[in-house]
């Protein structure tokens, strides 16, 4: 039976989610702003609790390390006499937008939580599992040639007896240096295209991955963006994600599911920095004098206002779309279209969002004495990583057309 | 067509509509028989503004009286998010949407032309049990509980044909589903069999008028009260099926605050003028002008709720919404393989980004249309408030379902221009998503 409510079960974790964003994310967001490449100790006592509501297996944490691929959640889930699950995906998207309300750049640091994490989960092994779990992983695939085009990395990676052998330099590793995994996508034979590129599970402390340096950035400072060189870089061979084999067909696609859990996830930090724009937004305008009005017509009320309910009303249609998204991979679904439909839109109407909120507050909006100004500097970030908009078009395209990436470049 | 119509029989049969079963097989019922098509057309098209009195219709009256006002039950919500329509609505909307694409569709030219939608296709949408959705049971209705989202799903499933016809084919049903909410015991043992009946009367919901930022909650068209009943005066714009409507609830003020009254055509003093717009040609549109015209006390329908009111002009706009996702789909999957088969510089235009964006961003910005528009018919269903997710919703189906006619006509370019193509028409209907009021109800 369609319902789109958010299901009441999830109203403790919302709500403890909520109550982390007020008291621990908001009151540090200018500090951490101000003070990049610090790190954010009061994240650590966090971290414990998040853990902590993990493995008590109530439900899922706030941030991407439970995503889980089809239906096998193993956190939170519940079915209805239909067989409809309300999962850990739905969980997590819910949780990290009301994170991400607090802050998005100190749910990017949040140890344990990293996009890794997410990575691992989709894809990695029993035994992996077992060895990975609970530590916090970063995710390296962007290199300085090789951007949305992942399949033209360069890193390679040569198996070497028991270990394979990494060469090669990682750019905008996001929460890169106080992880304490990176998963690292390399190519086997760079010969071989797309199929031979897998990802790898370095320790952050090996001692063939140097930090090159922490980037200077537009938004999301709180959380650190490191440069990685690997110069002969060795990981036991049991650190690859996935299938060693190359296989022409489906190689890549096991490395591309992964973006199927986690494009949702940054739609749902988008959705959770344009929620925090549009409330404070409400609040100075109705100081200024101006209510919004849903039984009126837009252009029967004020300009302000109506531009206020066509920013609500994409806000709307992006968090149902994510929230679609995650509820096909709770209930096992193919959701690649969906994920990246979420991303887009998300992701997009995140900044629209917060570019407008502050031009309706003026002054108030733009000066650091209010966070709208914050909020539109992080914003950006999300219509970018995990995907940037003209890719997720792309996919999306791709997909509706039945173009392959030659047809459809 | 024999076997089509078995097939929508015994799908409506299965689902428990009791109007196909009495109609199957009854395709010569034609209340429309004594009218010559050509005379329609002459009328429904002209330019010229031949104001006439409204006159036909039948008498509505009471054949048994009810204790207390029947209402359809809402439906226990499972407490889990989920986009998987029950088993009947997923049936419904199949069979309706079969519906719309093989005889709606077809039709869609030649009506939009004609200014009117062929009486055969009203016979056919009636015996779908349209009217009936929203009827509680004990009154001879098809459904149990109460569900916009049922109706929404319906009203998509019509518009993917074509929204001309579907606001022809739904506009009776607006009365109907009007009276089942809010109608007193009286007012529904009056209207209601009649919905139910053999001849689904015209009828139709006037809500909007012709000026500028018209605000629902603003109305000029008023009533005030004499001799223990209403005096009506004004007029309503753009009223679905105006020339020939039987039944209409009109939306007017009653000392400074909007209520709804039940007028029948043949109250003295209504005038109706045909009033062709840039869309939904098929459907009708007339402008009724009410002078003077007296209303008996049992007119007004809720005691003059402004809840009610406010719910109705809500339920409105989440039709229209749902009718610009069924006009959206219909785009999307009318330039699909038009772009791919296209070809220019040696290549299918899909090929080109600038194409296949917007084909992508059709499909994001009605996939987000859709979820919001059944969101708020949802949260209805459930007694929750809609006031807000009505308004989003309708905000995004005026504004996106604009630009997804506006791109629909522009990925065919010159060809999307000409009536050889639908394109050029969905571009004109989807524009009415942001400007109509009343009219539908889910």
């Amino acid at each position: 039976m369609i319902n789109l409510e958010v299901p009441r079960k999830f109203g403790t974790l919302i709500g403890q989610a909520h109550q982390m964003a007020a008291e621990i994310m908001r009151p540090n967001s200018r500090k951490y702003d101000r003070a990049e490449h610090a790190y954010p100790k009061e994240l650590d006592m966090l971290a414990a609790v998040i853990n902590g509501m993990n493995e008590g297996g109530a439900l899922s944490g706030a941030g991407a390390a439970g995503a889980t691929q089809g239906g096998g959640s193993k956190n939170g889930a519940s079915a209805d006499p239909t067989g409809t699950r309300n999962g850990s995906n739905l969980a997590n998207v819910l949780s990290i937008a009301e994170v991400c309300w607090g802050d998005v750049g100190l749910l990017l640091s949040m140890p344990g939580q990293g996009l890794g994490n997410a990575a691992i989960a989709a894809v990695a092994n029993e035994e992996q599992l077992q060895r990975f779990g609970g530590k916090w992983a970063a995710m390296a695939i962007t290199e300085p040639e090789a951007g949305s085009d992942s399949a033209a990395i360069r890193t390679t990676a040569r198996l070497d007896g028991d270990e394979y052998v990494l060469n090669g330099e990682k750019i905008f590793v996001t929460a890169g240096d106080r992880a304490e995994l990176i998963v690292v996508w390399a190519s086997l034979d760079r010969d071989q295209g797309r199929a031979a590129i897998k990802s790898f599970v370095v320790e952050r402390d090996n001692p063939g991955l140097k930090l090159d340096r922490l980037e200077h950035k537009l938004g999301i400072r709180a959380s650190d963006t490191a440069n990685f060189v690997l110069s002969d870089c060795r990981v036991p061979k049991e650190n690859l994600l996935g299938s060693p084999e190359i296989e022409a067909k489906q190689g890549f696609a096991g490395v591309m599911q992964t973006f199927d859990n986690t494009r949702p996830l940054v739609a749902a930090m988008a959705l959770g920095v344009a929620r925090a724009c549009l409330e404070e937004t409400r609040e100075r305008l109705g100081e200024a004098g101006t209510r919004i009005d849903y039984d009126a017509p837009p252009n029967a009320q004020s300009a302000a206002a109506a531009e206020f309910l066509a920013l609500e009303a994409d806000y709307e249609a992006a968090r149902l779309l994510t929230l679609e998204a995650a509820w096909m991979a709770d209930n096992g679904k193919p959701n690649s279209l969906q994920a990246s439909m979420a991303k887009a839109k998300a992701g997009r109407t995140g900044t629209d969002i917060a570019l407008r909120c502050v031009a309706l507050c003026g002054a108030v909006g733009y000066g650091e004495g209010s966070l709208l100004e914050k909020w539109a500097r992080d914003a950006k970030i999300l219509d970018i990583f995990e995907g940037t908009q003209q890719i997720q078009l792309l996919v999306v395209a791709r997909l509706l057309l039945g173009k392959s990436s030659s047809e459809l470049k | 067509m024999p076997r089509q119509q078995q097939n929508l029989t015994d799908r409506s049969m299965a689902i428990g509509l009791r109007a196909l079963n009495r109609f199957a097989g009854s395709s010569v019922v034609d209340r429309f028989g004594l009218r010559d098509p050509a005379e329609r057309f002459l009328f429904g098209a002209s330019k010229t503004t031949v104001r006439t009195a409204t006159s036909a219709g039948r008498t509505f009256a009471a054949a048994q009286k009810l204790a207390k006002p029947a209402r359809q039950p809402r439906l226990a919500p499972s407490g889990l998010f989920d986009l998987t329509p029950t088993d009947e609505q997923q049936m419904l909307s199949q069979s309706v949407r079969d519906f719309a694409l093989q005889r709606l569709r077809p039709a869609a030219q030649d009506a939009d032309a004609a200014c009117v939608a062929p009486a055969e296709l009203l016979t056919q949408s009636d015996e779908l049990g349209l009217t009936m959705i929203g009827v509680p049971e004990e009154l001879g209705g098809a459904v149990t509980e109460r569900s916009a989202l049922t109706a929404v799903l319906m009203s998509e499933a019509l518009a993917q044909g074509d929204m001309g016809l579907a606001v022809a084919c739904l506009a009776p049903a607006a009365v109907s589903t009007a009276l089942s909410l809010w109608g007193d015991e009286d007012q529904q043992a009056t209207y209601l069999p009649e919905f139910v009946g053999e001849r689904i009367p015209s009828a139709s919901l006037a809500v909007l008028e012709p000026r500028p930022l018209f605000n629902p909650f603003r109305l000029e068209t008023h009533a005030r009260r004499s001799n223990g009943g209403y005096v009506l005066s004004g007029v309503k714009s753009l009223v679905p099926r105006a020339a020939d409507g039987e039944l209409f609830i009109v939306a007017a003020a009653l000392e400074g605050h909007p209520a709804l009254f039940i007028v029948e055509a043949t109250a003295g003093g209504i005038a109706v003028e045909p009033e062709p717009a840039m869309g939904i040609r098929a459907a009708s549109t007339g402008r009724l002008t009410f002078e003077d015209v007296e209303l008996p006390a049992s007119s007004l329908i809720a005691a003059g709720s402004a809840e009610v009111y406010a719910e109705c002009i809500q339920l409105g706009r989440i039709a229209w919404s749902a009718l610009a996702v069924g006009v959206g789909q219909a785009v999307l999957e009318y330039v699909i393989p038009y772009v791919k088969e296209r070809t220019a510089f040696g290549e299918p235009i899909a090929n080109r980004q600038s194409v296949a964006f917007a084909v992508s961003n059709i499909a994001i910005e009605l996939e987000g249309m859709r979820l919001t528009t059944y969101r708020a018919a949802s949260r209805a269903d459930q007694g929750k408030s809609f006031a807000r997710e009505a308004a989003l919703a309708r905000r995004l189906a005026s504004e996106h379902g604009m630009s997804i006619g506006s791109d629909g006509v522009q990925l065919l370019g010159g060809h999307g221009y000409v009536k050889e193509h639908p394109v050029e028409r969905w571009y004109r209907d989807l524009r009415a998503a942001g400007v109509m009021e009343g009219g539908l109800l889910v």
